[in-house]
């Protein structure tokens, strides 16, 4: 527990570097999470530029974790905000929810292991073969996690988030490569889990959690609901066509 | 034990395309069908609407729709030398699940095969003699004509009320068809789509080129439509959200748009989901089945389905491990060559070109399943292969399938897959880009089949399929071949960057290739290397017949389902009006 506050403030602190949040006590980030429901944000309808992009970021309020650790949650901050940094472009991916998501998912079905084959008996894998792993997706990215602190202590003599931007992307991109050396877990395929679900966060639909504001899909131009072009493919062939973004909330 | 259950007519095992077409067929000629789906019902009004249709996340990258792998998956291996591992998750194909199968969530690109693939080992060494073809290269001839089966490929057109342009009516070239395919006893049910600003593009270079190109032929209904069953189809709304997803607005050809309205009704028809057929009761010297025995998913409950006859439209995996469970037909086995169930496995070797244009807005999302323009320039024998040193070919097309953003972001080739670089590149390419898919053809080889797995079990307890599989050197050959084309159109579009990628290496499971997966059942016209005969009827079990892309001997340059389609329809034709009058061995074997 103890160890836990000065993480949750660094969550907090990191949100609040980026977006008007007042910082508040780690144990009241429940009651803002709250407080401010996703249903207020159609008043904050973000300024698109002439491009598209966003001008303002989204509100971010850092939510309660349902199944992640203080540890896990800041280790995912750290990476998240890496893979996807904070630019004109869009805020980075905890400011998007992808935390939120990630979150989300490892507690629901798919982290406990469904629609996944978990017989044994197990063996290392084979090339081709597909990952093997015995552990269901939220224990495999919490072993992942737990081996990727050991790795960077041992080089940088902090665990991920307390690393500056530059050695997380380091630190990241030797795990991508397959250099960082874990214990039992392959950095490789621990980063590809990892980076999958945080594009999975920042792109999917925003009432998973994350793709707040639809950043993602206002940085790409892509207007997501409700799809109906049959009297549009002609008219905006080769010009772009440009609109406020729906999400299945708006139509809900 | 199982609880024995009344005798019916027929029991079809499984109920996507194949199995919906056959209870059709039967009902109509007064027959009592039941159709056993593991999975659940399906009703497009209620399962698939707005707005929750649209999530890519739930349809697309946890594939709902598709088969559970905890339930049941297929192991692999690239050779016989190692031991297989399951795939526990879906990636390279993707097996569908509950009523409408795999059809639910197709694209609905519906090609006839060329005249040649149905009669490639004859027509092969007619062109090039026997020599040019490879020992270890199992290629048949079907044992049913392109001429015979015509009226069919017409028959499932008409039923998915088919978007398209005909290339050859009754032998009379059209402009803007496919000048090789096959003739057609009629033009296509449906104009062809409107063309994305990619697929006009495409198909001006390939003209420049001197290429045939033409409209893909669509499951996407340009406009409304109604079918030869009396259903009314919707029309497309580009919405780009075919493949993995049900059809919101009616507007895709399935078992569940086209013929489950007319069979929810008809009395003759029962259909029973969520039961799982284990295996096959059969009578070895009677050569007849007896019975399906199945688990009903909601109780755990077995029984006993007595059938007066049965049908297999469990798909590739599902049908050949009913028939390897139940002890029907002789296994297959690579090193003696014997023996016939699990042999001729294919997949498709498909490859990609990815294309980039700095100053195009491409839309992405405006797109639908079937939505290309397509070369058949070098697909199977419409080119001469006396010059180069492999066998098949492939259509070459640009399709415009979807934008969907979680797994449809292209970068040009060299970005990093993260970062701030990686943000720069994909806000920047994701308008502008596309991909051609060049559909190669996979002509059997000796090792790679399909069998029981000595160690892997499903949730009926059942052995999982064992799929030893790796590409040839044919296959890589034909790719690179078909590839360097695609890069060539790529070129002539204008691209400012192309990313060629040929199939290299080994079979992997893991990234999405096609749910094309081809054999296990062959058919033919030899008992010794086939399972079933030109009417898709078991050698060794005359009431037992076997539907779907399991039969073909090999894979053809195209989307598998128009030849599913047609032969289903063949066999149907064949059951009403030639088995039924004396039902026995339709061929002497
Ligand atoms: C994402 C995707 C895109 C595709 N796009 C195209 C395309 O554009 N063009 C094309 O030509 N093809 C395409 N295909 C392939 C096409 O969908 C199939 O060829 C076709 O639908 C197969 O029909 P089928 O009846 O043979 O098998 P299925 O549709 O697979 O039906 C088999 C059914 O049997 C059931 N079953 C299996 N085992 C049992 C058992 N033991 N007991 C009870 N039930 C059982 C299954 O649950 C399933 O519903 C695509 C496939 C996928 C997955």
């Amino acid at each position: 527990m103890t160890e836990a506050l000065p993480r949750r403030r660094f969550l907090i602190g990191a949100a609040a570097g980026t977006a008007a949040v007042t910082t508040v006590g780690a144990f009241a980030a429940p009651d803002i999470a709250l407080a401010a429901p996703e249903a207020a944000a159609p008043e904050a309808k973000p300024e698109t530029t002439p491009t598209g992009q966003v001008a303002t970021a989204p509100d971010y309020v850092p939510e309660p974790m349902r199944i992640l650790t203080a540890t896990e949650a800041a280790f995912i901050t750290a990476a998240a905000d890496a893979i996807i940094p904070a630019d004109d472009l869009s805020p980075s991916g905890s400011e998007c929810g992808v935390v939120t998501y990630i979150d989300g998912q490892l507690a629901g079905a798919y982290g406990a292991g469904a629609r996944m084959y978990r017989a044994g008996p197990f063996s290392t894998p084979q090339q081709g073969a597909g990952e093997q792993s015995p552990l269901s997706p939220l224990e495999f990215i919490r072993a992942g996690i737990s081996a990727a602190n050991t790795w960077v202590k041992g080089k940088y003599g902090k665990e991920l988030d307390g690393l500056e931007p530059a050695q997380v992307a380091e630190a990241l991109k030797a795990m991508d490569g397959g250099k960082a050396e874990f214990a039992a877990i392959g950095s490789k395929p621990f980063f590809n889990a990892l980076l999958q679900l945080v594009m999975e966060g920042y792109f999917s639909d925003p009432m998973y959690g994350g793709n707040r504001n639809m950043a993602s899909w206002r940085m790409i131009g892509y207007p997501g609901l409700p799809a109906t072009y049959a009297d549009k493919i002609e008219t905006y062939r080769g010009k772009r066509y440009e609109v406020e973004p729906q999400s299945i909330a708006d139509f809900s | 034990m199982a609880k024995k259950l009344n005798e019916v007519d027929v029991v079809l095992v499984g109920m996507g395309w194949t199995g919906s077409i056959m209870a059709r067929e039967l009902s109509k000629a007064g027959l009592n069908v039941v159709a056993l789906e593991r999975g659940p019902n399906r009703i497009p009004g209620e399962d698939f609407t707005l707005p929750n249709i649209r999530d890519e996340l739930r349809f697309s990258v946890r594939q709902e729709l598709m088969q559970d792998p905890a339930q049941e998956t297929v192991t692999f291996r690239h050779a016989t030398d190692k031991s297989a591992l399951p795939m526990r998750r879906f990636g390279s194909f993707l097996p569908g699940d509950g009523v409408g199968g795999m059809g639910t969530h197709w694209n609905a690109q519906t090609y006839r095969f060329l005249p040649s693939d149905h009669t490639l080992r004859t027509d092969l060494t007619k062109r090039y003699g026997k020599k040019k073809i490879p020992d270890d290269m199992l290629i048949a001839d079907w044992g049913v004509t392109y001429d015979e089966l015509e009226v069919h490929y017409d028959r499932f057109e008409k039923l998915c009320g088919l978007s398209g342009k005909a290339g050859n009516l009754r032998g009379e070239i059209q402009k803007g068809g496919n000048p090789f395919e096959g003739w057609r006893s009629a033009e296509y049910p449906n104009k062809p789509l409107k063309p994305s600003m990619a697929g006009v593009m495409f198909e001006k270079a390939a003209t420049e080129l001197g290429y045939s190109p033409f409209p893909a032929p669509a499951g996407n209904m340009s406009a409304s439509y109604v079918n030869p069953e009396g259903v009314r189809l919707g029309a497309c709304q580009y919405c780009g959200h075919c493949e993995r997803f049900g059809c919101e607005a009616n507007a895709k050809s399935s078992p569940n748009t086209t013929l489950l309205p007319v069979l929810v009704k008809e009395p003759k028809v029962e259909i029973r989901d969520r039961c799982y057929a284990s295996r096959l009761v059969y009578d070895k010297a009677g050569k007849k089945v007896t019975a399906v025995v199945y688990v009903d998913l909601r109780t755990g409950e077995e029984y006993e389905q007595p059938a007066g006859m049965v049908f297999l439209s469990a798909w590739v995996f599902g049908n050949t491990q009913m028939l390897l469970h139940s002890g029907i037909g002789q296994p297959y086995d690579p090193k003696t060559g014997k023996g016939v169930v699990g042999r001729n496995y294919c997949h498709q070797i498909q490859s990609a070109v990815g294309v980039f244009f700095e100053d195009k807005e491409l839309n992405p999302f405006m797109a639908a399943g079937s939505l290309g323009m397509v070369i058949d320039d070098f697909n199977g024998e419409n080119f001469d292969h006396k010059d180069v040193d492999f066998l098949g070919g492939g259509y070459i097309a640009l399709n415009s399938t979807n934008g969907r953003p979680i797994l449809n972001r292209p970068v040009p080739p060299g970005t990093p897959r993260w970062g701030s670089e990686w943000k720069e590149a994909t806000a920047k390419w994701y308008r502008r880009a596309a991909s051609m898919n060049c559909q190669g053809s996979n002509y059997a080889s000796r090792g790679n089949y399909l069998d029981l797995d000595p160690t892997y079990k499903d949730i009926l307890g059942r052995p999982l399929v064992r799929m030893t599989y790796n590409f040839t050197d044919n296959d890589r050959k034909m790719s690179a071949f078909l590839t360097e084309k695609g890069a060539g159109i790529a070129k002539a579009m204008g691209a400012t960057h192309i990313s060629a990628n040929p199939r290299k290496g080994d079979f992997d499971v893991v990234p999405y290739q096609s749910s094309h997966n081809t054999g296990g059942t062959p058919m033919g016209t030899d008992p010794k290397t086939s399972v079933v005969n030109r009417y898709l009827q078991h050698w060794d079990a005359h009431n037992l017949f076997v539907l779907g892309a399991s039969v073909f001997p090999q894979n053809a340059g195209y989307n598998p389902t128009g030849a599913v389609g047609a032969l289903t329809y063949w066999v149907a034709d064949a059951v009403v009006n030639k088995y039924l009058k004396n039902p026995n061995h339709l061929i002497k074997a």
